[in-house]
C-alpha cells in the first residue's frame, strides 16, 4: 500500500482499518527504517565503550518501559512493584542459566515467563481492588518480593548475590558490549513493535476498554478481571525480559538494585514519556537513562571545582532531588509527557508556516 | 512473662507512634483524597528541624518545640499551595507520583543538608516520666511516645466533632461538589489539612527521633510504614488510624521477639495484602468498594 503523499490536513479516515494504521504515510515507515538503519549499522561502530554501555542500559530501560506502560497506560492499572518485578526476571535467569544451565534463548524467555506467573499473582488482588488499594497492594508485593529475594538464601544466594556465566547464543559467545547491544536492541525493537501492535488487536482493544471505564467495559462483555491479569501477565514478562538481560549483561546480581525506587524510575519513565503511548515510554526510558548519565557526570564535574573542593558532596543527594524534580515538573506543565511534545514539535512542521 | 510485658510495652508505644504518623496520612486523604507518599519525608524534615533548633541555634527545647510545629505547619501549607493544588480533579497516577517525587525531592534535600549520619538528640527528657516495676522497665520516651498519642487523638477527635474547621473537613470528604454548593472553602479546607498532617508528621518525627535517633533514611521508611496501619484501620478513620498503629507495632515487636527480626519489617506487608483482599475498606472505614 505505497501511498507517498504528505499528511492531510483534517480527518479523512473512511475505515477502521485507516484509523488503526501505524503510519499514516510511507514517509513515516521510511523514516523509522532509516532510523533502524543508523541504530544497527552505524551507532555501535561510532560510539565509545562507555557510551554503547549507557545506550545498552537505556535498550533494557525501554523494554521494562515499554511493559510498563502497557499496564499503568493502556489499562489503567497502577503497579508500584514493577522494580521487583525486574529483580524477578534477573533472578530467574540467573537460576536458570547457573542451577540448571540453560542457554541464552531459553533463560530469558523463561525467566520472562516466571515473571509474567509472579506478576499475575500480585495482581489477583485486582479483582475486588482498584485504583489507589491496588497501588498499596502492589507496593506491599514489592516489599515481600524484596524480603523473598533477600531472605531466601537456598536459592537467591541472599546479599551474595548470583555470578552468571558468559552469554552464549546458539554457541557464539556474546562478549563485550557490542555483542549485547545487539541482543539488547533486537529484543528492544521486538518487543515495542509487539507491544505497539498488540493495541491493534482484541486483548489490545479491551485493556483499553477496561481503562476508559471498567464498569462500561464489563457491560459491554468484556470479562475485565482475566483481562486485567493478563495486563499484569504481559507487562510482568517484559518486565522479567529487561531483568534478564540486566542479569547477563552486568554478569553478577544482588537483590539491592530491585527497590522501590526503580519501581518508581519506571513509573517515572512511563509518566514522562506519556501515559498510553508506545513512542512514548521509548522517549521516557532514554530520557531518565540520559538523566542518570548527565547527573553522574555533572557530580564528577562537581567534585573536581576547587571551589566545592571542601563541601562534602552527595551523589545520591543531588540525584534524589533532580529525579524527584523532574517528575514533579513533568506531571505540573506537561502531563501528557514526551509523546505530547514530540507530537507538538512534529504538528508544528506539517502546519508550517501557520502553526497554531 | 517479663520478656512478654516488655514486648507488650514497647510495641504499644511503638504502635502510638505508628498510629500518630498515620494521623497525619489519613487527615490527608479524610479531606482531599490524596494519597501522600511524601509522608516520611514530612516525618523526617520535621525531626530534623528540630534537631537543628536544638543543637545548632541553641534555641530551648520548650522554645524550639513549637517553633518546629510552626515551621511545619507553613511547610505543609506551602506544599499544598505549590504542587498539589494544579492537580485536582486530576487522575490518581498523576498524584502518587507527583507526591512520590516530592517524597524524592525532600529526600535529596535533607541528605545535601544533613547527610546521611544518625544524629542524636541531647537527652532532654526528665527521668520521672519512666516507669519501674513488675521486672519491666518503661523508659521515658516511650511514656511520651504513648501520652502523645493519646492526647492527638483525642485533640483530632473533639476538632473534628465540634470545631467549625473540622466539620467543613469532613463535609468535604464527604461530598465535595455538595460542600463547595453550600458555601465551604475546600481548597482551605485542602490547605488546612496539608498544614496540620505536615504538623502531626513532625510530631511522631521527633519521638521517633528520640527513640531511634535520626537518620534521613529510617525515618523516610516510616512513610511505607505507614500504609498497612491506615488500610488496616480504614482510610478515613482517625481511630482506626491509632487502633491499626497499636495493632501493627505490636505486631512488628511480637514477630521480631518470637519469630525473627528479618521477619519483622514485611509482616505488616503481608498482613497488608491479606487484609486488601478479605476486607479492603479496613476496621473502620467507609464501604465503599466497588467490585469490578
Amino acid at each position: 500500500m505505497a501511498r507517498l503523499q504528505f499528511h492531510p490536513c483534517g480527518n479523512y479516515r473512511e475505515s477502521y482499518g485507516e484509523e488503526l494504521r501505524i503510519f499514516e504515510t510511507d514517509y513515516g515507515r521510511a523514516a523509522l527504517l532509516a532510523g533502524l538503519v543508523l541504530l544497527f549499522a552505524v551507532v555501535p561502530f561510532i560510539s565509545s565503550a562507555y557510551f554503547l554501555y549507557v545506550i545498552n542500559l537505556a535498550g533494557i530501560a525501554v523494554i521494562g518501559a515499554v511493559g510498563l506502560n502497557i499496564l499503568i497506560g493502556f489499562t489503567g492499572q497502577i503497579s508500584l512493584g514493577h522494580g521487583a518485578f525486574i529483580g524477578v526476571g534477573a533472578y530467574g535467569a540467573a537460576i536458570l542459566a547457573t542451577s540448571l544451565h540453560l542457554p541464552l534463548f531459553l533463560a530469558v524467555p523463561l525467566a520472562g515467563c516466571v515473571t509474567a506467573a509472579v506478576g499475575m499473582i500480585f495482581g489477583i488482588p485486582s479483582v475486588r481492588l482498584k485504583g489507589l488499594y491496588l497501588a498499596i497492594a502492589t507496593l506491599a508485593g514489592q516489599f515481600i518480593i524484596e524480603y523473598v529475594l533477600i531472605q531466601w538464601e537456598g536459592l537467591t544466594k541472599g546479599t551474595m548475590g548470583i555470578v552468571l556465566p558468559q552469554a552464549t547464543l546458539f554457541g557464539l559467545p556474546i562478549s563485550g558490549d557490542r555483542g549485547f547491544f545487539y541482543l539488547i536492541f533486537a529484543l528492544a525493537v521486538f518487543m515495542t513493535w509487539t507491544a505497539k501492535n498488540l493495541f491493534r488487536t482484541r486483548s489490545g482493544r479491551a485493556f483499553m476498554a477496561i481503562r476508559d471505564n471498567d464498569r462500561a467495559a464489563e457491560g459491554m462483555g468484556i470479562p475485565v478481571f482475566p483481562y486485567k491479569l493478563l495486563a499484569f501477565g504481559i507487562s510482568s514478562f517484559y518486565a522479567g525480559v529487561a531483568g534478564a538481560l540486566w542479569a547477563y549483561y552486568t554478569m553478577s546480581i544482588t537483590p539491592e538494585p530491585f527497590n522501590l525506587d526503580l519501581s518508581i524510575e519506571y513509573i517515572a519513565m512511563v509518566i514522562i514519556g506519556g501515559l498510553g503511548s508506545i513512542t512514548g515510554s521509548v522517549f521516557g526510558a532514554l530520557f531518565i537513562s540520559g538523566l542518570n548519565e548527565i547527573l553522574r557526570s555533572l557530580f564528577d564535574l562537581l567534585t573536581n571545582l576547587p571551589l566545592l573542593q571542601g563541601m562534602e558532596l552527595n551523589p545520591a543527594a543531588l540525584r534524589q532531588f533532580v529525579f524527584g524534580l523532574a517528575i514533579v515538573l513533568f506531571i505540573l506543565f506537561e502531563p501528557k509527557g514526551l509523546a505530547e511534545v514530540w507530537r507538538v514539535v512534529r504538528s508544528n512542521f506539517r502546519l508550517w508556516p501557520f502553526s497554531y | 512473662m517479663e520478656f512478654f510485658l516488655q514486648l507488650l510495652i514497647n510495641g504499644i508505644s511503638i504502635g502510638f507512634l505508628y498510629g500518630l504518623a498515620a494521623l497525619g496520612f489519613v487527615m490527608i486523604f479524610k479531606s482531599s483524597s490524596v494519597l501522600n507518599f511524601a509522608h516520611g519525608e514530612l516525618v523526617a524534615i520535621g525531626a530534623f528541624l528540630f534537631l537543628t533548633l536544638v543543637t545548632s541555634a541553641k534555641i530551648p527545647v520548650l522554645l524550639a518545640f513549637p517553633l518546629t510545629l510552626a515551621g511545619t505547619f507553613a511547610l505543609g501549607f506551602l506544599i499544598e499551595r505549590v504542587f498539589l493544588r494544579p492537580l485536582i480533579g486530576e487522575s490518581l497516577i498523576f498524584v502518587i507520583m507527583l507526591t512520590l517525587g516530592l517524597a524524592s525531592m525532600f529526600k535529596g534535600i535533607m541528605l545535601f543538608v544533613w547527610g546521611g549520619n544518625l544524629y542524636m538528640f541531647p537527652d532532654f527528657l526528665p527521668s520521672w516520666l519512666s516507669f519501674r516495676g513488675a521486672g519491666i522497665y518503661v523508659p521515658p520516651v516511650y511514656v511520651l511516645s504513648t501520652a502523645v498519642g493519646l492526647v492527638f487523638l483525642v485533640l483530632f477527635g473533639f476538632f473534628f466533632k465540634y470545631s467549625s474547621q473540622g466539620i467543613y473537613m469532613r463535609s468535604v470528604a464527604d461530598n465535595q461538589p455538595a460542600a463547595l454548593s453550600l458555601g465551604v472553602n475546600v481548597r482551605r479546607v485542602f490547605a488546612l489539612s496539608w498544614a496540620i498532617a505536615a504538623l502531626v508528621a513532625a510530631m511522631s518525627g521527633i519521638v521517633l527521633g528520640i527513640i531511634n535517633g535520626i537518620n534521613v533514611h529510617d525515618l523516610t521508611s516510616i512513610g511505607m510504614k505507614v500504609f498497612p496501619v491506615v488500610i488496616l484501620g480504614g482510610l478515613e478513620s482517625i481511630g482506626g488510624a491509632i487502633l491499626g498503629g497499636l495493632i501493627i507495632g505490636l505486631l512488628e515487636t511480637f514477630t521480631g521477639g518470637y519469630l525473627s527480626p528479618s521477619l519483622r519489617d514485611v509482616i505488616p506487608y503481608a498482613v497488608l495484602v491479606v487484609i486488601l483482599l478479605v476486607r479492603p475498606y479496613g476496621l473502620f472505614g467507609l464501604v465503599e468498594i466497588e467490585r469490578v
